[in-house]
């Protein structure tokens, strides 16, 4: 699998390096600013990119606007945005097309190793990686009065907490301890309760869940 | 085409006329009884003071009274393009009531501000009704000449013309029509009296140099003081935080090289731990980061921070922004964290579950309101939140007028100069 990789830190990029080229992920490219992330992405047609939001020249938010950029040319083309910092404002224009292949992460999630290339793989295949504080930011958006939110059970809402992340139900299982029917269950109740139609399709699911908690719907 | 123009530019005085009258209205209705209950409670309770009750009601009043005059100063800016910059001192935050209102009754600025009242509820009333007698009286003239003029048998008097039949009553009617010729050109000028008359009474005199002077060196010392207090607790925050914990992950990693081979389940069992300190130590970095400049605002900018936030509460907040581009970065800054600390106090203390926030810039002042659909009954307190955006704006001349009835809503403007 070819990555394109963005960060400007000297440090952090060697080590990302490594560490994807460990799990068996050929770098195509592994760049330090802005113009060369977008020439990048628009030559080497990368099956991911991994990339920081904030990058020389200016060290505003030019990466994401660059990984914004390649997916409004190429759309669905599969980006994990890594930050210091996690916004909801950012999550929501990653999202915004409905494309899903997104993921949206804080840079300390490398240190686990294993959940930070399943998040890499999840994205390249289409499927969303969210970062935990994102979620839980949604979440308590979501859960106050009377909403239906409340109407979960704590074990629901676990369950969705780790859907909206991005992970399988197959994950979900293994992290809870259950069997993936358990799961199903659980995903089957959570659907109903907040009224959303159910879908077969992982990706889609995720997308479904992410709107509801976005929007409140 | 140019009829087109023509109409356009009829319909635009039109407008501006109507709306000089209804603002004139509005200032004269709320300038009457405010000044006079301003004044009355200033009065007693200064009154009071020999017998010790006012020591307590004094600051409370005065507070009040200020509030009046920062909501007209607002108007003034907003309406009139009249500026008035205030000059209050700033109060020592743990100030004992006898300090307090001493300190106030020794502010030049709070003298202006009584001393305005009494002009505010005569002559300020007055020229504030005046665009709205001017654009009411003639249409009573076209009224008389409509047939009006039936209902009073007797006569009646329209100005100088006694009207008593319909001849006459043509003539009040063409002496509306003058009026309201004059009303057009006056109406907007005549508000602009009343703030002008306003700026004479409440912006100070030839001491308004001295006082600036003043002002600016409090001002500075507020700044200054905040600033080493800032550093202060940034510097304890690393200490105690970020630091402490990778001296920790350093002593981890020691031992774990000691114990890799003779002990590799706890040299593991280290690693974990290690591991668990740094991801402690970077959110305690990322909130400390977020407290001096939060990242947001350093990419984005002001409106996409304030946004950003907004997505951080836990009440529905709306946000509307209109900047033309991004302002210098210390005033972005010290517009970012007043917006924070008044929706912070908003979401605390309203009760509110809407919040809206407005930000725009218009004649080099940047402007921020804040409105929440809460209880209401926000003052200025010393030591309360609001105060502390007070004083921090007051480093930029900006100023704060709240207006929160009992009952709600509550509305928080704040205004910097960015030019």
């Amino acid at each position: 699998m070819r990555v394109v990789l963005a960060e400007d830190l000297f440090l952090l990029r060697d080590g990302l390096v490594r560490l994807l080229q460990a799990h068996g992920f050929e770098i195509a490219a592994a760049v330090e600013s802005g113009p060369e992330l977008a020439a990048a992405l628009a030559e080497l047609d990368p099956d991911v990119a991994v990339v920081d939001v904030r990058l020389p020249p200016t060290h505003t938010d030019e990466g994401l606007q660059c990984a914004l950029d390649a997916r409004r040319e190429r759309p669905g083309l599969p980006v994990l945005v890594l930050s210091q910092h996690v916004e909801q404002l950012y999550a929501r224009e990653l999202l915004a097309d409905g494309s899903g292949a997104v993921g949206y992460l804080l840079k300390d999630r490398v240190f686990d190793a294993e959940q930070f290339v399943d998040a890499v793989r999840r994205v390249a295949g289409g499927g969303t990686a969210m970062d935990p504080q994102v979620i839980q930011q949604l979440l308590a958006r979501q859960s106050g009065g009377d909403r239906p939110l409340a109407r979960l059970t704590p074990r629901e809402l676990e369950v969705l907490e780790l859907m909206a992340q991005g992970r399988s139900n197959a994950a979900i299982a293994g992290k809870l301890v259950v069997t993936e029917r358990a799961i199903a269950k659980h995903t089957a109740n959570i659907f109903a309760k907040l009224g959303l139609e159910v879908s077969d399709d992982d990706n889609r699911r995720v997308l479904a869940v992410l709107a509801y908690l976005d929007h409140g719907r | 085409m140019t009829i087109d123009t023509k109409n356009g530019d009829v319909r635009t005085a039109g407008r501006n006329i109507g709306l000089a009258a209804v603002r004139g209205l509005a200032l004269a209705l709320i300038s009457l009884p405010g000044a006079v209950l301003c004044f009355c409670l200033a009065a007693l309770s200064i009154g009071l003071i020999p017998i010790g009750i006012g020591l307590v009601t004094t600051p409370y009043v005065l507070t009040g009274v200020r509030a009046f005059a920062n909501g007209r100063r607002v108007l003034a800016a907003e309406w009139g393009g009249v500026r008035i910059p205030p000059a209050y001192r700033p109060l020592p935050k743990d100030a004992n009531p006898w300090a307090r209102t001493f300190g106030m009754l020794g502010d030049p600025a709070t003298w202006r501000d009584l001393r305005w009242l009494p002009v505010d509820m005569t002559a300020g009333f007055f020229t504030a009704l005046l665009p709205a007698v001017l654009l009411l009286y003639p249409l009573e003239g076209f009224a008389l000449a409509l047939g009006l003029w039936r209902v009073f048998p007797d006569g009646y008097w329209y100005g100088f013309v006694p009207v008593t039949g319909q001849a006459s009553a043509f003539g009040a009617a063409a002496l509306g029509l003058v009026l309201l010729f004059l009303a057009h050109f006056f109406t907007p000028r005549l508000l602009r009296i009343h703030f002008r008359l306003t700026r004479a009474v409440l912006g100070g005199d030839q001491e308004q140099l001295a006082e600036r002077v003043r002002v600016l060196t409090e001002t500075r010392r507020d700044a200054v003081d905040a600033s080493a207090a800032e550093l202060r607790r940034i510097e304890r925050d690393l200490h105690d935080g970020a630091q402490a914990r990778l001296v920790a992950v350093g002593m981890d990693l020691g031992t774990i090289e000691a114990l890799l081979d003779k002990d590799p389940d706890r040299a593991k069992e280290l690693i974990a731990q290690a591991r668990k300190s740094s991801v402690e130590a970077l959110t305690e970095l990322r909130e400390l980061v977020r407290g001096i400049h939060p990242p947001v605002l350093a990419e984005r900018g002001l409106g996409d921070a304030v946004r950003a936030l907004a997505l951080r509460l836990p009440v529905v907040t709306e946000v509307s922004v209109d900047l033309p581009g991004r302002a210098e970065a210390p005033v972005e800054s010290a517009a970012y964290f007043a917006v924070s600390e008044v929706l912070t106090n908003a979401v605390k203390h309203s009760g509110a579950d809407r919040i809206w926030v407005d930000l725009h810039q218009a004649d080099g002042r940047l402007r921020a309101t804040v409105t929440d659909n809460g209880r209401g009954g926000a003052v200025i307190e010393p030591g309360s939140g609001l105060a502390g955006v007070e004083r921090r704006l007051g480093t930029f001349d900006g100023v704060l007028a709240v207006s929160s009835p009992a009952g709600g809503p509550t509305m928080v403007t704040m205004e910097i100069p960015c030019a």
